[in-house]
């Protein structure tokens, strides 16, 4: 198991806001912090399970809640709603996939997910403002929090 | 007159948007359906006017879950425009990271997305809780397949080392051997899914169909072969516009594909088992016994047995490809380009998904058509919706809906390829 508890940011950032996580991620990983960004399959994060004891998920919602609301879970102890993190190529998102984990036994030690309410997921770079301004202080409190 | 409808707003388990409506009046099933409302994605408008050597990259766009049928098929039709012929090792390659994509989409669909339909369940999640084998199972299959696109793709979502002509690089003789012991073991778990799923209790159900699918003389046809039907026809790749066409009707966002005469066809796995049974090992053919299957299989609700048979087909020839392995060399042909017209298919893991590009001298494309599998599948869906409401009007609502959104996952379709494009007409005053 590696050491430190591991940040994956999930998300496109050619999709606007559908970037916040990678965003995360990239800012959490200049300052040091073990972060990584993840485009791939969603299925395959189930591997992450397998090797790391302590992650954090970073991923954006799309729940009707105003742009910007941070949501966090602990995985552990809450199911994840799957209306908010339901995103995904073939009907196979992140809630799909930890609640899975949750049925086989092969969650991680620790597992908190956090979702970033998005505005705007048309094709296209950048965060919209309130997005902006959420990941900014999401990542200064995940550097305090270490 | 009673009257019942059935009206699904936003279907489950598939890849995509799409709806379904119903309407019975009397015991007659008087309108029928398929929805898909999917945004169009204006494809073959964005690739007119790029170089063609673009258009393998721009296509598999088209799909994260079967990028290689679209790089495989443009990379064919930009090949034979310019009259490229790859090497056997080029063309071992590409059938070998086919057939990742055919192991990580059909277990995706048969075991995650379809199966729970058989088990009256929700969902994987579900299946997670009552047979966590067989999800744990399906999970390493279906990373099989990933790693085996990665291994030599660069990725298993939208590869980056395939190329017109071949790949930019030939992947290392030891990264293929490494995926040798996994390749072993999922002959195995495959034919044990299959046994499994053959348990299942299928509803009676025998659709009368053209099947239409690739053939090959020598192989069970993924990345290459002539196009044939079950109606006798056996045409090259550049004759298919000339037997086959797509229609736009008002209801769906995506073309229909028809034979030219209007009659329906489907595409997919029963067409290629159909067509091509004796081509397949004879483990594959000894597993596709053991399940019950007719040597031709009308029965579109076992497709889901078919497409395992295909999985554990695809980690044999994975695993005979693997073993005799040689790094292509050049990774990739020369290209010249030249004026022309050029056309590919393959058989993605959903039927035969077919391009045509008119290229000028520069290298530049001025036309593309492309014709994914769930195009054509569509106005068969709506055919067996229909065959199997009729059959079905004992049942209540819940269950006569619940049968109805498993007709359509019978095919696994994928919405998103099918509104790759749409015909646009402005009108000026």
């Amino acid at each position: 198991m590696a050491e430190g508890r591991l940040h994956v940011g999930i998300g496109n950032p050619l999709r606007r806001d559908d970037g916040v996580g990678p965003w995360v991620a990239q800012r959490l990983n200049q300052t040091g912090l073990r972060a990584r960004i993840w485009q791939a399959d969603g299925a395959g994060l189930i591997d992450l399970f397998d090797t790391e004891a302590a992650l954090v998920l970073i991923d954006a919602t799309r729940s009707g809640a105003p742009p910007g609301t941070l949501t966090r879970f602990d995985a552990m102890a809450t199911p994840l709603p799957r209306p908010l993190f339901h995103n995904s190529t073939h009907e196979f998102g992140l809630a799909e996939v930890v609640e899975i984990a949750r049925r086989l036994g092969r969650l991680p030690a620790r597992l908190e997910v956090i979702g970033i309410e998005g505005a705007d997921f048309t094709p296209g770079k950048g965060l919209s403002t309130t997005v902006r301004e959420t990941a900014r202080r999401l990542v200064s409190a995940l550097r305090e929090a270490t | 007159m009673t009257e019942r409808k059935i009206t699904v707003n936003a279907l489950a388990r598939v890849e995509g948007e799409g709806a379904l409506n119903v309407r019975i009046r009397g015991g007659e099933v008087e309108i029928v359906e398929f929805r898909i409302f999917e945004p169009p994605r204006f494809f073959e408008g964005l690739l007119q006017g790029r170089d063609a050597t673009e258009a393998p990259d721009i296509t598999s766009r088209i799909c994260g879950i079967c990028p290689v049928a679209y790089i495989t098929s443009a990379s064919q039709a930009v090949e034979q425009a310019y009259g490229v012929e790859i090497t056997p090792e080029i063309a071992a390659l590409r059938r070998l990271i086919y057939c990742g994509e055919w192991i990580q989409s059909h277990v995706l669909h048969a075991a995650m997305l379809h199966a729970p339909d058989f088990l009256g369940l929700h969902d994987v999640i579900a299946i997670s809780e009552l047979e966590p084998e067989l999800v744990t199972t399906a999970l390493r299959l279906k990373k099989l397949g990933n790693d085996l696109m990665e291994a030599i793709g660069g990725r298993a979502v939208h590869p980056i080392n395939t190329r017109v002509g071949g790949f930019f690089k030939a992947p290392d003789s030891a990264e293929i051997a490494a995926l040798l012991p996994e390749l072993e073991w999922g002959i195995a778990a495959a034919r044990e899914m299959a046994l499994r799923f053959a348990r299942f209790d299928f509803p009676e159900d025998a659709g009368d169909y053209i099947f239409v699918a690739l053939v090959h003389p020598e192989h069970y046809p993924i990345e290459t072969g002539r196009i044939a039907t079950s109606t006798e026809l056996d045409i090259p790749v550049d004759a298919f516009h000339a037997h086959f066409m797509e229609e736009q009707v008002a209801r769906s966002m995506a073309l229909h594909g028809r034979m030219r005469d209007g009659s329906a066809y489907i595409v997919g796995p029963l067409a290629r088992y159909a067509l091509n049974r004796a081509r397949l090992s004879e483990t594959a053919k000894q597993t596709a016994g053991e399940c019950g299957l007719a040597e031709v299989e009308r029965n579109p609700f076992k497709s889901i047995l078919v497409r395992m048979v295909e999985v554990q087909y695809a980690c044999e020839e994975a695993l005979r490809l693997a073993r005799a392995y040689v790094p292509p060399d050049p990774p990739s042909m020369p290209l010249s380009p030249r004026a022309g017209v050029g056309q590919g298919c393959s058989e993605a893991p959903r039927g035969i998904c077919h391009h045509r590009y008119e290229i000028d001298d520069a290298g530049r494309i001025v036309t593309a058509t492309i014709v994914p599998p769930t195009s054509q599948n569509q106005p068969q869906i709506e055919a067996d919706l229909e065959r199997v409401i009729r059959s079905s009007l004992a049942l209540d609502d819940a269950a006569l809906q619940w049968r109805c959104e498993q007709v359509i996952r019978n095919y696994d379709p994928c919405i998103s390829c099918a509104t790759h494009f749409l015909k646009l007409s402005v009108e000026r005053g």
